[in-house]
């Protein structure tokens, strides 16, 4: 198998070193076949494979929006490696069976290591368990389960599901969002904003209140919870609190959430439309800081691709959701590198080590050492361009960042040594 | 101008332009043959995705007394339940070569998101929770007649104090009233139970006051909003009978009104309920002149989008109307 050697390529910001990819591993530089490809990385940082914790891949049941090829082709291009794909597929993924088949679809058209997630009910109804038991234990040997898009609103269910998984070490990522102070009519952020436009409010205590329900349900269970995107300064601080308690409970924030505010809704482009919904400055704030503390585990996309004509309807009828997997990195730039919040060791915990270890992957999120998977991004720090929706490999086209001027920094995506995406 | 789909997009001195053209417009109510030609050839097509036959009417009857084509196209029911986007189904009206369309949804926003897609001029019949253009500007209307009647040659409302009372929050008549009696320079008082009062309300140009005892004997107005039967469902306040008793306009409270206070009420009503029979049929209760003066109002402002001389639809528009 022919070497690729990265020349001269910033390991994480902390220094230059080249990097040997040979056979699916990082070898010793020092070995490097005198035909092994070279690409002059001056100038350009390393950080391990990117890992998304949180992807809608719409595959099976919405082929029309976004595909496991589509979808892990947009996510090299954002510099990922692996990701979760969420349950809420049809068929939903809730038994043994439909994870194999989306395991099997990843090993067979992704770009990336593609992952399922569990449901936590039958067909994310809330109501009965999903046998979590036999995911576990099957080829795609499930950990994460969420009933994500729903709330696993019943607190009995909750503490059952949270029990139940300990036998295998799984984790459940909660959608925090209670439906009786959310309801579905629940469009965007309540507030100044929904008031006036006339939209039904989705207000913050809606998140806190599970949020707090669900960590004392982990204490109680000696269960592993996951927050999935973490919307307002309430949950931060109620996850600052559980943590400082021992809670085993991480989270995650979706880029979107790190940048965009509820104002975004005025005009009521239903591209905005996304749930939890986009929060004002002031949560915005907050959100970054968490993620700069470790309070917020990791960054996770929550990439939701719809066709256009689910989000060409009326604001409160229109498809919940926004594609992220492309802008992820450029997001956490503009918003944690640029503001010195984060260093790039800190973007590599938070978007690679921290979520492969959080969905227990093994051979993600590792260290750019010797005899590691050579799951590698190349980024280019300075790099900017203009989000264009129409050069995407997302077959969807609900991108929020179209038109806005971003850092571009992924130029090379490395998947256990195979070049996934390239910059042209 | 251009569209209709805000009260705010209205400056004092339109809003004054369309009252005053509605005063002429009014004169044609009372003629035998009800007709004016000023908008011959010109096609309204009312998109109606609610039912409203009062507000339906009210356009058709404008339109039609100003010698346009109307058309009524009843869209009910989710669009999305049908499998045709809000986009497809005002692409398609308007590709028939309209030159406005009138637009009523139970969505927020919508006649805001079909003036994006679509040349012909879009006229805002009441969305969702958000706002009635149209509404407000003939409540207002109805008011300086009102004012009128005591203040011969009253401009604007300042000095003026309103109160809207009711379901604030799920009330696109009480968004497009605080927005339009603001610019008229009068001072709105919201009057609800605060489960009614929307989030950021203390943010609106308006008081807002949860005791209507003590706003009824400083008014000048008073707007009655329609309490729909399943807020009650919904927890908003625990039985009609207390509503009544709490926000109601009763007759023990008609007598707290000033002398010459007018009752306002956009209907339909619920007598009993938020209006009794006594406040709905009072004196200074104005609430059928609001009817008649809908069809002014809206014969002023399909003259004011269609009519003018600086009406210029795009060419292709106007293709598609010679090929229809």
């Amino acid at each position: 198998m022919s070497q690729v050697l990265l020349a001269g390529a910033d390991l994480l910001g902390r220094g230059r070193a080249d990097l040997l990819i040979a056979d699916g591993l990082l070898a010793d530089p020092a070995s490097a076949a005198a035909d092994a490809q070279r690409i002059d990385a001056e100038g350009l940082i390393a950080l391990p494979g990117l890992v998304d914790l949180h992807s809608h891949l719409r595959q099976p049941g919405r082929e029309d929006a976004e595909t496991i090829a589509s979808g892990t082709a947009a996510a090299a291009r954002g510099g990922f490696t692996a990701l979760l794909a969420m349950a809420n597929t049809d068929p939903v993924t809730d038994t043994a069976e439909a994870a194999e088949h989306v395991a099997n679809l990843g090993r067979r058209d992704g770009r990336t290591l593609v992952v399922p997630v569990g449901a936590v009910s039958k067909d994310l109804a809330g109501e009965e368990l999903a046998e979590l038991g036999l995911m576990a234990r099957s080829a795609a040997a499930v950990r994460v389960f969420s009933d994500d898009g729903h709330c696993v609103a019943d607190g009995r269910l909750m503490r059952r599901a949270l029990e139940y998984v300990r036998a295998f070490g799984g984790v459940i990522a909660q959608h925090a969002q209670d439906p009786r102070l959310a309801g579905r009519d629940a469009c965007c952020h309540e507030g100044a904003i929904s008031g006036r436009l006339g939209l039904a409010g989705w207000p913050a205590v809606a998140e806190a209140s599970i949020v707090a329900r669900d960590v004392q349900l982990a204490e109680l269970t000696r269960s592993r919870v996951h927050v999935c995107h973490v919307s307002t300064a309430e949950t931060v601080d109620v996850l600052r609190w559980a943590k400082a308690r021992g809670v085993a409970v991480s989270a995650e924030v979706a880029p979107h959430h790190l940048l965009l505010t509820t104002d975004e809704v005025v005009g009521y482009d239903p591209v905005y439309k996304v749930n939890p919904p986009l929060r004002p400055a002031e949560d915005v704030t907050e959100l970054r800081k968490a993620l700069a503390d470790g309070t917020i585990d990791a960054v996770a996309t929550d990439h939701a691709p719809h066709a256009r004509h689910d989000k060409e309807h009326a604001f409160a009828e229109a498809a919940f959701g926004m594609l992220g997997l492309e802008t992820a990195l450029g997001v956490v730039v503009e918003t944690m590198i640029s503001s010195g919040a984060l260093d790039w060791p800190g973007v590599a915990d938070r978007m690679s080590t921290a979520p492969a270890r959080i969905a227990q992957l093994t051979g993600q999120g590792r260290p750019l050492a010797v005899g590691e998977p050579a799951n590698v991004v190349l980024v280019d720090p300075a790099a900017r361009s203009v989000v264009d929706r129409n050069a995407s490999s997302s077959l969807s086209r609900n991108n929020p960042w179209h038109g806005r001027d971003l850092p571009d920094p992924v130029v090379m995506t490395f998947w256990r040594g195979e070049c996934t995406y390239a910059r042209s | 101008m251009r569209h209709l789909l805000s009260a705010a997009d209205l400056k004092l001195d339109e809003i004054e332009t369309i009252m005053d053209l509605a005063e002429e417009m009014s004169l044609v109510q009372g003629r035998p043959v009800k007709k004016l030609p000023a908008l011959r050839g010109r096609t309204v097509v009312n998109l109606f995705f609610e039912d409203s036959t009062r507000t339906r009417s009210s356009f058709e009857i404008a339109g039609k007394w100003l010698s346009a084509d109307v058309i009524n196209v009843t869209a009910k029911g989710s669009s999305v339940s049908k499998g045709e986007s809000l986009r497809d189904t005002v692409l398609t009206v308007a590709a028939m070569g309209v030159d406005a369309l009138v637009i009523r949804h139970h969505a927020s926003g919508a006649p805001w998101q079909a003036s994006q897609w679509i040349d012909a001029h879009v006229l805002n019949a009441g969305d969702g929770t958000h706002e009635h253009p149209t509404q407000a500007l003939l409540d207002a209307f109805t008011l300086r007649r009102h004012f009128r009647t005591t203040e011969p040659g009253l401009l604007d409302f300042s000095g003026k104090r309103i109160a809207i009372v009711g379901d604030i929050t799920h009330s696109r008549v009480a968004r497009s009233n605080v927005l339009l009696l603001n610019t008229l320079g009068a001072q709105v008082i919201l009057v609800a139970p605060p489960t009614l009062l929307p989030a950021g309300v203390d943010s609106w140009a308006a008081a807002v006051s949860t005791d209507l005892d003590e706003v009824l004997p400083v008014v000048d107005a008073v707007m009655m909003l329609r309490v729909q039967r399943e807020r009650m469902s919904g927890g908003y306040f625990p039985t009609s009978r207390e509503y009544t008793i709490g926000y109601g306009l009763t007759l023990p409270r008609l007598r707290m009104l000033q002398e010459g206070a007018a009752i306002c009420h956009p209907g339909p009503m619920n007598r009993g309920l938020e209006i009794s029979a006594e406040a709905a049929d009072a004196a200074n209760s104005l609430v059928l002149d609001q009817v008649a003066a809908g069809v002014s109002i809206r014969m002023s402002i399909l003259y004011e989008l269609l009519g003018g001389a600086d009406d210029s639809p795009p060419p292709g528009h106007r293709e598609a109307v010679v090929h229809a």
